[in-house]
């Protein structure tokens, strides 16, 4: 489960602390505590930018930060691929052997495979995930909110 | 192996309990230090159940068939041990819940739903610990909403004890119950309380006290004790999960009203109105856990057979050696009490910043089970500001070797995170 991708990310986290945003979300993992605030920035369809800070195990905060250098820079469409990709991988209870295409999707986020097989450790490593996915949707949300008031 | 003074024969109290024999991931010996969470079962507690459902199994209170009345027999005779066992002066005063939980959600609500001088309402207060579990914070937080009484609290201090410093601030005359842990899950802390009662009765306050972690490890006398209510649970306690108890004082029961609706806590029922059994049936609505209260009879039988007094003197013994070694791991910091003393044998600590998840994941690699996260008891981590703890916690089965594998599965933890 600790695969040396996780505890590198875990030990120099990328893109960890908090930057200007469009939208912030604060989310919770009430079964251990986990904890992560998250922003993300967008020009038009591009993410530019998703920040975090946040306090908790390795996975969790190893995840965030592969969350970042995966999704910064890359289209709307092509980030919410990733985002479904990876919470098919990670609810598949280690029944899923990351095949070549799916590597070529989620990079260094197939070290989380084996994360799968335990059930207590899968909301760790979708923590952030789901973060970056309601505060898009808060961020789009309320930019199609501006466009139409505008 | 460690031999230290005080110590139980675990060597024959471990062939009494048949999961303990188990081995984990490809062979490992499991080492099971999450006993405040729950106990592991003896052979002798799995048999009654066996034998109550091959034999006996019938619906109490109910019927005139010889099943009916043996199942009846030993639901009550359940009753019975617990009495005894708590130094209760009557039986009717043993309540069956599901768990201390609803134990202690049936103290707030018959006190929610009681008349004078019981109620509780936005002229009264509620007095609880910071070092409560949720279960017995949540429920006067709703009897708090519901009634518009004032929620109060005592804090701790740095080392893990609570501050009574300001007690007679906190427990006033308006004060209606005062709810507090007997011993802390999280942080293994024996509560003074001939101190809280003695400020509690001074106010003419009404006592409940959490035995939860009490109850499984030392004599437990609710006459000694002078408090109004006594909530615990069989499971932490060698008995099967699904029943609690509430011990109550008779003339409260008789007077507080009753919470759940239902079968068998009827005396006579119209459709305009009923009128209720006596207690304790007025507090168990509905078919009871039967199997259950039968477990925990035998369960009560086994530890009685050992002796309260050996089983709390075996985890001191254990609790001291586990401080002592504890303190010799780099970067660890014990959360609550640091030596053996007023404390019970549940031991939370952090290990450096590694998440208490980390180390609870490879320590289960090595087959060693202990408990991590915030126990239940969140305030107690924002209290100390940290988001979690690991715990250990022993049992009349543990010994001084899985003490040591505990401290080697640090090591490694440490080795693997640094």
């Amino acid at each position: 489960m600790y695969q040396e991708v996780i505890l590198d990310h875990y030990k120099h986290p990328h893109g960890r602390g908090l930057r200007d945003g469009d939208a912030e979300v604060h989310h919770v993992n009430p079964t251990c505590g986990d904890e992560i605030t998250l922003r993300v920035k967008y020009e038009g369809s591009q993410i530019v930018d998703v920040s975090y800070e946040g306090q908790g195990c390795s996975i969790s905060q190893a995840s965030a930060s592969v969350l970042n250098e995966l999704l910064v820079g890359k289209q709307l469409a092509e980030a919410q691929k990733i985002q479904e990709t990876f919470l098919e991988l990670m609810q598949s209870k280690g029944r899923i052997e990351p095949d070549d295409a799916m590597e070529e999707v989620l990079e260094d986020a197939v070290a989380f495979a084996g994360v799968s097989k335990y059930p207590a450790r899968v909301k760790c490593a979708l923590l952030s995930w789901m973060a970056w996915k309601d505060a898009t949707a808060q961020a789009l949300g309320e930019a199609d909110a501006e466009r139409k008031t505008a | 192996m460690t031999q230290l003074p005080g110590l139980l024969d675990t060597e024959a109290i471990r062939k009494d309990f048949p999961l303990l024999d188990r081995q984990v991931h490809d062979g490992k010996k499991l080492v099971y230090l999450d006993n405040a969470a729950t106990s592991q079962k003896p052979r002798q507690v799995l048999d009654a159940l066996n034998e109550y459902y091959e034999r006996h199994n019938a619906n109490v209170h109910r019927g005139v068939h010889v099943l009916a009345e043996e199942a009846t027999a030993l639901y009550e005779g359940a009753r019975d041990k617990v009495a005894t066992f708590i130094n209760a002066p009557s039986r009717d005063e043993v309540i069956f819940t599901k768990n201390a939980s609803e134990s202690l959600n049936l103290v707030a609500n018959m006190l929610g739903w009681a008349d004078e001088p019981y109620r509780v309402d936005h002229e009264t207060e509620i007095v609880i610990t910071e070092m409560e579990h949720h279960s017995n914070i949540v429920p006067w937080q709703l009897l708090s909403q519901r009634t518009g009484a004032k929620l109060k609290w005592f804090g701790l201090t740095d080392d893990g004890r609570l501050d009574l410093s300001n007690i007679d601030e906190i427990i006033t005359e308006k004060t209606k119950i005062v709810s507090f842990v007997l011993v802390s899950n999280i942080l293994g802390t024996f509560n003074p309380v001939e101190a809280i009662i003695r400020r509690a009765q001074e106010v003419g306050a009404l006592v409940c006290i959490d035995a939860s972690q009490a109850a499984p490890h030392m004599p437990l006398d609710v006459q000694a004790l002078q408090a109004d209510f006594v909530a615990f649970t069989g499971h932490k306690m060698c008995a099967p999960t699904g029943v609690g108890i509430l011990w109550g004082r008779q003339e409260l029961l008789e007077d507080l009203p009753p919470f759940l609706g239902g079968g068998e806590m009827i005396e006579t029922v119209s459709m305009h109105s009923s009128t209720y059994a006596p207690a304790p049936h007025k507090f168990e609505a509905g078919t009871p856990p039967i199997a259950q209260a039968v477990g925990l009879g035998a369960a009560i039988d086994y530890l009685s057979a050992i002796g309260m007094e050996k089983i709390a003197a075996h985890e001191h013994a254990l609790t001291e050696y586990a401080v002592k070694r504890l303190s010799e791991v780099p970067d660890l910091r014990i959360i609550g009490p640091t030596t053996a003393e007023e404390r019970g044998a549940a031991i939370s600590f952090t290990l450096g910043d590694i998440h208490p998840h980390d180390v609870g994941q490879v320590l289960d690699e090595q087959g060693i089970a202990v408990r991590v996260g915030h126990h239940c008891a969140r305030p107690v981590c924002l209290r100390y500001g940290i988001p979690a703890t690991t715990r250990a916690s022993f049992y009349l089965y543990s010994t001084p070797s899985e003490i040591d594998a505990l401290v080697e599965g640090l090591d490694y933890v440490r080795n693997f995170f640094g």
